[in-house]
């Protein structure tokens, strides 16, 4: 059939934002390929998910539904991946590269006897074999590598933002719902609870203020949340982010962090404080309309890219900023 | 309870925290350059806290492998400083630049020739090619299961209670031993090894052993490198930055304050 198939992601019941962009991507390749593109929905509920993404103009849209594919085990999302591959055999698989992606790619890769690549940026069919050009950022970002790979399917992971969104419209796919034929066993990870915690999203904030290794102690943070709460009164939703150090020190939860493996993100204002600019970092918050920075160190790579500096202690800095900001 | 196996597996790479302007790209010879000493990937360290940690609460042995087309037991000892108690450095000009696949497969090979293991622990990803799929692919050779993403790792009679991240917070799993987890950053950073300590350390005669294809019976051909067809250098991020000057902080805040206000 060797159609361009791709993974669709929900969230809280509703098609992921990431979704829209693999669904224009798979669009794109296949008309390179003249191919069809089409998606698969796994869980143990489908229809609803599925129906959503059958108003997108994709030739088919499979449902892949089992008991065991409630929720997201990765265990079971490979094996019946895998299965539904081994049925359908498509020329490329695109799945998001996130938490989901992260997990399930390299392995299904594995099992269908090809080679990912992971956190691509671009992709493009090469004219000449009808292979998969992969764009995929190395060494943090410091460089861009141009990659092919044999093996079929071809198949990738995508970083969020490397096509835009698709949007609804063209005939409606047809669905087909396809019966994995799983049981217990392929379960070896057991889940015993998930503990949900409140997590900020730092892509829906209008400024993010984001502390990181230069940040003496933990309780400092505070005048970071002083300086949100100050700017909060006219700048929209304020939040506070960091780098990943201050994660690993374990002052702030993950969610909080902005990089490569944290948020990547682009809001109007991003203040980087104590942050001497890791390549890791800047590819998160590189996109921000305007980048100011703080740090003692005039020499550190924050001020290369940021449109405002100032060099000195953040705790003479920012007491008197906040003190301005509310005058 | 029989003494827990553990094996660490620990890739040497540039520091990947290195300045952007200290790393460079060979577009010609397709290769990065970085000016900055080779350090061990800094979500492997991550793995070795976790053994280490789990090696004082269980007891047990660590073993850390490392691989590459030529690894510095210089870099490497480290982890024996930390705690770990045997380096394995699986060197082989063959191992170059391989992909994801072959990695797994190299590393799968040695893993059988030591032979027992009841944990392996990874990285979540190398912080030079970032892929993050080694780890996941080697527990698939091994035939054993695997969790990603860990934030904390406990070992529990025959089996692995791990922590790992979901969008939402944390989830709990358990798999039976052997299994391999894969660690990310939240676990903490390595423990502070003194100068003085590692110092001694690199004194001291130990054993190392290398093995190369050879050692593991694997042919060249099987290994393949990623298929790089071309290198470029990163979009430039530079912008033009305005320093706020002023004699004093509260004089630099007053501008600072205005600029906020212009943005709006």
């Amino acid at each position: 059939m060797s159609e361009v198939l791709i993974l669709v992601e929900s969230k809280e019941g509703s098609l992921d934002k990431k979704t829209f962009e693999l669904i224009r991507g798979a669009c794109v390749l296949a008309k390179d390929l003249g191919t069809g593109a089409s998606a698969v929905v796994v869980g143990d509920e489908t229809s609803a998910l599925a129906e959503s993404v059958a108003a997108y103009g994709l030739n088919k849209v499979y449902r892949l539904e089992h008991a065991l594919l409630k929720d997201f085990k990765p265990d079971a999302w490979v094996a019946a991946l895998e299965w539904l591959c081994k049925q359908i055999a498509p020329k490329i698989v695109l799945i998001s590269q996130a938490f989901v992606g992260r997990e399930v790619g390299p392995r299904l890769a594995y099992r269908l006897n090809t080679e990912l690549t992971t956190d691509c940026t671009g992709l493009r069919i090469d004219p000449s074999d009808k292979g998969l050009i992969r764009t995929k950022p190395i060494y943090g970002g410091n460089a861009v590598a141009i990659v092919k790979t044999a093996g079929s399917p071809q198949i990738v992971t995508v970083r969020k933002g490397a096509f835009e969104p698709a949007e609804a419209g063209g005939p409606k796919s047809e669905v087909v719902s396809m019966a994995p034929p799983l049981d217990d066993s392929v379960i070896r990870v057991k889940s015993v609870k998930t503990v949900e915690q409140e997590v900020v999203e730092l892509d829906k904030a209008n400024v993010v203020i984001s502390g990181g290794r230069g940040i003496a102690e933990k309780e400092d943070f505070e005048v970071l949340t002083a300086l949100a709460k100050a700017l909060s009164k006219s700048h929209g939703r304020v939040l506070i982010g960091c780098s990943r150090p201050v994660v690993d020190k374990g002052w702030m939860s993950s969610d909080h962090q902005v990089g490569l493996t944290g948020s990547m993100i682009s809001p109007d204002a991003y203040v980087a404080i104590g942050i001497s600019g890791a390549v890791q970092h800047l590819v998160g918050m590189i996109r921000s309309k305007k980048i100011i920075a703080i740090n003692t160190d005039l020499g550190c790579n924050m001020f290369k890219v940021a449109d405002y500096g100032v060099v000195g202690d953040y705790k003479e800095i920012l007491p008197a900023l906040i003190k301005k900001l509310e005058e | 309870m029989k003494e827990l196996k553990i094996i660490v597996c620990a890739k040497q790479i540039p520091d990947p925290e290195a300045p952007f302007s200290n790393v460079s790209v060979n577009v010609e010879k397709k290769e990065v350059v970085v000016d900055a000493p080779d350090v061990i990937s800094p979500y492997d360290e991550n793995a070795l806290e976790v053994a280490i940690r789990i090696k004082e609460e269980v007891g047990g042995k660590i073993t850390v492998l490392s691989m590459g087309r030529k690894v510095s037991d210089t870099v490497l000892r480290k982890t024996v400083a930390a705690g770990a108690d045997a380096l394995i450095l699986l060197e082989d000009p063959a191992f170059e630049r391989l992909e994801s696949r072959s990695i797994a497969y190299v590393l799968a090979s040695a893993i059988k020739k030591i032979g027992e293991y009841d944990l392996i622990l990874t990285g979540r990803q190398a912080g030079d090619w970032d892929s993050g799929q080694v780890g996941l692919i080697l527990a698939e050779l091994l035939g054993i299961p695997s969790v990603s993403l860990a934030r904390s790792i406990k070992v529990k009679d025959s089996s692995v209670v791990v922590e790992k991240l979901v969008p939402v917070g944390y989830e709990v799993v358990e798999a039976g031993l052997p299994a391999l987890v894969t660690v990310s950053n939240e676990v903490g950073e390595l423990r502070y090894v003194a100068r003085t300590k590692m110092m001694a350390l690199l004194k001291r005669p130990m054993t190392i052993p290398k093995w190369g294809t050879k050692h593991l019976g694997l042919s060249v051909e099987g290994l393949k490198p990623v298929q790089l067809t071309e290198l470029c250098p990163p979009p430039d991020m530079r912008r033009e930055c305005v320093f706020i000057e002023g004699a004093s902080p509260d004089e630099k805040a007053g501008k600072l304050a205005t600029v906020f206000k212009e943005l709006r």
